[in-house]
This record gives structure tokens, sequence and C-alpha cells, in this order.
């Protein structure tokens, strides 16, 4: 199994489970990179598995580290399969499958911290309430970093601390999470000493 | 009808001063005494320590519903530049809107009764006309209706109230900080939190969570009634009389925490005091949050003996991790040095105020 398995944090940090089917007049499911291997999972489990299939619409994208499972879900025969190469050229399909979503539509996430949290906040948006979003996470623990000056977001840090993409400054990784913009929180590690700057260390992969 | 202030009416109470560049601020000696020492006994950690917010002694800021001391006219000035630099110091989610209204009203009322020298509020039907002398204000407008304010009902009213304000919506048995005016925080940011849960935003401290503290403060707030405020304290450290330390201008205001010396740390280093005080709103049923912050000199402080001695005892004693957390654990040491000379060892009496 290549579940991620992530050390409790702080209170604001989401925790993970496995994906379990649901009876739903619609499943959909959204991954990226290694979740591909939790869709294949969570369809294996389905009681009634082409039902399940002949309602599903999968949305995916190959993970930050280049995992790329995509043969794995066309393989599944689901209703309805989309591959994008990134999660910006991914959001907008999802945007169109939520607004012609009906009731008793099921939401599965499987993959990396920012495609699960970037899929959330646009379900959310729509009025979903989080505990009915499924989510699991696998493959890379790269972050997703809102950094609290510029408010610009890096995608995929990996080191801590690591350099704004936007404004520059160096910044060290909080485990502060925020659901509304799908990201940690990164503050400048040299505010009180200028130019005192640890060396980066990778402590997401 | 814009929101431009004309102050200059009772300037021989309200001082003019600065939290910024110049750092002109200080407490004059009568307002010294009164200062909120959040310390009844000489050590502290964290606790559910709330009490009812009941009118306390008379001249304390304890008085009144709202405290309106000295500094009222200048706060509110360097809150206008905080906003005029970054807006998104207060936000209100669209579903806050009549909690706005619940807080606006709960000020004007309040302040009038407490106030009649500097504020009027006469309201005929939803006609309201609304008097604030301080800041020379003088308004109609229709309650409830957005359109007659020159901002929304939240953050009209919280420009001309000392404090920050957050409200929290309550939904599945949680509380939501969906709104807030946030300009004289101790580092944290409403941009982030805006829109999470009570155990979320409260995510970062250290401790309380594994000693219950917030279990067990959420059930309370969950039953907090319309009319049956409470109130708590909350403290911390900062260098340079700074109302607005925020995460965002940390790059700005950090270095300043590498200046103390012996000789400036007196006059530089400050405790901060937040007064903060828990409301259930009639309408929206949404809880305000009203976080008040006073700023007093460590040479200010320790002119009450008793404060001196206990202000001593507590930084010395503090566990590690709240130092940490607080952000002053790099000075710690400094700080007692600087504190020792004021504690010649001597018993302190229970409680807080100066002289009992
Ligand atoms: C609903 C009202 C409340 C709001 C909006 C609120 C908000 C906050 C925020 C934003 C922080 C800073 C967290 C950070 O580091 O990012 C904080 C800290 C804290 N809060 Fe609350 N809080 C509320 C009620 C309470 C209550 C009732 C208690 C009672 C025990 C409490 C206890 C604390 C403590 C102990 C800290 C750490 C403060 C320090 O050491 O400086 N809070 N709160």
């Amino acid at each position: 199994m290549t579940q991620t398995p992530l050390s409790t944090t702080i209170k604001s940090r989401p925790v993970y489970a496995t994906l379990a089917p649901r009876p739903g007049r619609l499943h959909l499911i959204v991954a990226d990179g290694e979740g591909a291997e939790a869709v294949v999972d969570l369809i294996a489990r389905a009681p009634d598995r082409a039902a399940m299939l002949a309602a599903a619409h999968i949305l995916y994208t190959p993970g930050p580290n280049g995992t790329d499972q995509w043969d794995s879900l066309q393989a599944l025969g689901a209703a309805q399969v989309f591959r994008a190469p990134t999660i910006p050229t991914l959001l907008p399909r999802l945007a169109k499958v939520l607004a012609d979503a009906h009731m008793g539509t099921q939401f599965y996430l499987a993959g990396t911290e920012g495609l699960i949290g970037q899929a959330e906040r646009d379900i959310m948006a729509t009025g979903v309430p989080f505990v009915a979003i499924q989510k699991e996470h696998r493959g890379s623990t790269v972050r997703r970093v809102q950094c609290v000056h510029c408010k610009g977001i890096t995608e995929n840090v990996a080191t801590d601390p690591f350099r704004c993409s936007h404004c520059g400054l160096n910044l060290f990784v909080r485990d502060h999470y925020s659901r509304r913009l799908a990201a940690f929180q990164g503050v400048n590690i040299d505010a009180e000493d200028p130019g005192q700057v640890p060396e980066a260390v990778v402590r997401f992969q | 009808m814009s929101l431009d202030f004309k102050p200059g009416a009772f300037n021989d109470f309200f001082r003019d001063e600065t939290f910024r560049d110049d750092f002109t601020y200080r407490n004059s000696p009568q307002n010294i005494r009164r200062f909120p020492f959040p310390f009844d006994r000489d050590d502290y950690m964290y606790s559910v320590n709330m009490e009812p917010h009941v009118p306390g002694r008379k001249g304390s800021v304890f008085e009144h519903e709202f405290d309106v001391d000295e500094h009222y006219v200048s706060e509110m000035i360097d809150r206008a530049k905080v906003l005029a630099d970054d807006p998104l110091r207060c936000q209100s989610l669209p579903h806050m809107t009549l909690a706005g209204w619940d807080l606006l009203e709960l000020i004007m009322v309040s302040k009038a009764r407490d106030y009649p020298q500097w504020f009027s509020l006469t309201r005929d039907g939803n006609r309201w006309h609304w008097i604030n002398r301080p800041l020379g204000i003088d308004h109609t407008f229709t309650f409830l209706d957005e359109s007659t304010l020159p901002y929304g009902p939240f953050e009209y009213i919280t420009r001309q109230t000392q404090g920050d304000f957050s409200l929290q919506d309550e939904r599945d048995n949680d509380l939501w900080m969906d709104a807030g005016m946030i300009t004289s925080q101790a580092d944290w940011s409403l941009d982030f939190d805006i829109g999470m849960s009570f155990m979320e935003w409260h995510a970062p401290v250290p401790l309380a969570h594994d000693m219950g503290v917030f279990d067990r403060a959420l059930k309370f707030l969950l039953k907090l009634q319309h009319g049956a405020p409470v109130r708590r304290f909350n403290w911390t450290m900062t260098v340079n009389p700074l109302l607005d330390t925020a995460p965002e201008t940390y790059p700005k205001w950090g270095p300043s925490k590498t200046t103390l010396t012996q000789e400036n740390l007196g006059n530089k280093q400050h405790l901060r005091v937040e007064l903060q005080t828990l409301y259930r709103l009639p309408r929206s049923n949404a809880i305000a949050f009203d976080i008040r912050c006073y700023l007093g000199k460590f040479e200010e402080l320790v002119t009450v003996p008793k404060w001196g001695r206990r202000l001593h005892r507590v930084v010395r004693d503090l566990h590690p991790d709240l130092a940490t957390y607080k952000g002053f654990i790099r000075n710690r040491p400094a700080m007692v040095e600087w504190l020792s000379k004021y504690d010649d060892g001597a018993p302190t009496s229970p409680g807080w105020w100066p002289e009992d």
C-alpha cells in the first residue's frame, strides 16, 4: 500500500481516510498521481462494480512528482473519464460537472493535498458541506503554501524554508491550514534577523 | 456621506499620539492606575478564565460595556491608516450582514447610554440619528438598510470603536469566524483564518488543546445567552507601542525585537493586554468577540510596586512554549534582568487591582 501516513499535527490540518463506496446517482471522482490507486481500490470495494462505474465520472491529472497512472483509470471502464495535463486545467471541467450535478452526488478525492484541497474548495463553494466529501491522501507530500505577506501561492513546496515564488521572501512552512485558500501558511523566516536564513531541508517529498 | 473624521473636540482628554513611526503613544499617570493588569497571582498558565461581563469598579476598564479611554481618537486614526494600506484587514462573508447590524446596535446603544457627553443615538422607528462628537460624526441612516451608510454596518461601527472585532456564525454545534475587523492583532491573520471553525483558528496555540481548554471553552460559548456577555483576559508582549502587529507586515516590525537594551527596555517593551468580551447577538444568533488591546510600557507598570514584583515573577517562570508562541523567548532574559530591579521578593496580594 502506498497510502501516505501523515503525522498528526495541529487541528486546522485536514485529516484523510480510505475512500468507501456510498450509494449515489453520480460518483464524482477527482484524483492525481498515486491517487489513481485509491480509485482502483475504491471501485474494487463496490458491492455492485458495474453499477458504480456506470454512474462514475473520473477527473485525473498526473502527480507533482510525475506519476501518471492514467492507463489504470481508463481501463476501469467508467461512464466518463478525463485526463487533464495539470491541476489548473482540471478545475474548469470540475466546475462544469459541479454546475450540472444533482442531489445524490457522491464526492471522492484522492492523491496529493494540493489536488484534494483545491477540489474540496470548489465543491464546498457550491454549498456541499466538507464532511460529505471523502478524501484519501496518496503519493507526494509536497505542499501548496500561501505567503502570508504577499498572499501569493507557491505550488509543490518540498523544502523548508523555501523562497516565495511571487515576492521572493524566505518562508518557513507552518502546519496551519486554510480550507478556504486550500493552502498551508508560509511566514518570513528571517524577519527578525534579515539575511540569516537556515539551510533548506527537504521536508515534503 | 463619508466617514472622514473631524477630531478636535475634548482634546484635553483624548491624546494626540502615534502607534507608528515616532511612537508618541504613552499612558497618562491616571491611565496607568486603570491599566487592566491581567495577572491575579504570581504565575500564569492557560485556563478557561471566563467571568460575566458585568459593570465593575468605577473608573476601571470594567465600568462600562465598552471602555472608551484617552487613546480613543488616536487609535481610530491608526485603524483608518491600516485599512487604507490593506483593506483585507476587514472582511465579512455575505451571510454576516445581519450580525453586523446587531453589533452596530449594541455599540451605539451602549455608548450613548454610558457616555452621553460624547455619543448620542436618537431612534424614530428605523430612522436613526447617531452623533460621535470625539470623531466629529453626525449621521442619519436607516437601520437595516446598508445603502444609507458609507460602509457596511460592521465596518462602519468598528471604524469608530476601539478593539478588534470578529463575528462568529453558529452552525453544526461549532463557531465559524465569518467576519472580522482586525487591525490591532497579536500576530494572526484574518485573511488566512476567515471561515475557520473554533478548533481550526485556535490550532497554532500550544498546550491548551491537550489541557482540554478549547473543548470546555467552546461548550461554554455555545450556551452563551443574549444579554449575558462574558469576558476574559489574554496577553502578550510587544516591542514599541505597535497596535498593528500583523503577520502580513512582520518583515517590517520583526526587526524591532532586536533593538532592546537595558537602557531603552523600560520605554520600548510593552505588556499587551487583551480584554476580550463575548456577546450573543439577538437577531443573527451570532457571537461577537471584542478583542480590546491595552499597551503598557514596562516603566509605566512598575510605578505600581505590586505589578513590578508580579510581572517579574510571571515573565521569569512562564512555560517556554508559551514564551515562544507569544514571540518573546529571545528577549526574555533581558526582560527578566530589567524587571528584577523591581522585585524585592516581598509577597504580593491576590487579585490584579493596584492597591488591594
Ligand atoms: C469566539 C471567540 C474567539 C475567537 C474569535 C478567538 C480567536 C483567537 C485567535 C485568532 C487566536 C490566535 C491563534 C493563532 O496563533 O493563530 C487565539 C488565541 C488564543 N485563544 Fe482564542 N478566540 C476566541 C475565544 C477564546 C476563548 C473563549 C478562550 C478561552 C479559553 C480562548 C483562548 C485562547 C488562548 C489561550 C489563545 C492563545 C493566546 C496566547 O497565548 O497569546 N479563545 N484566539
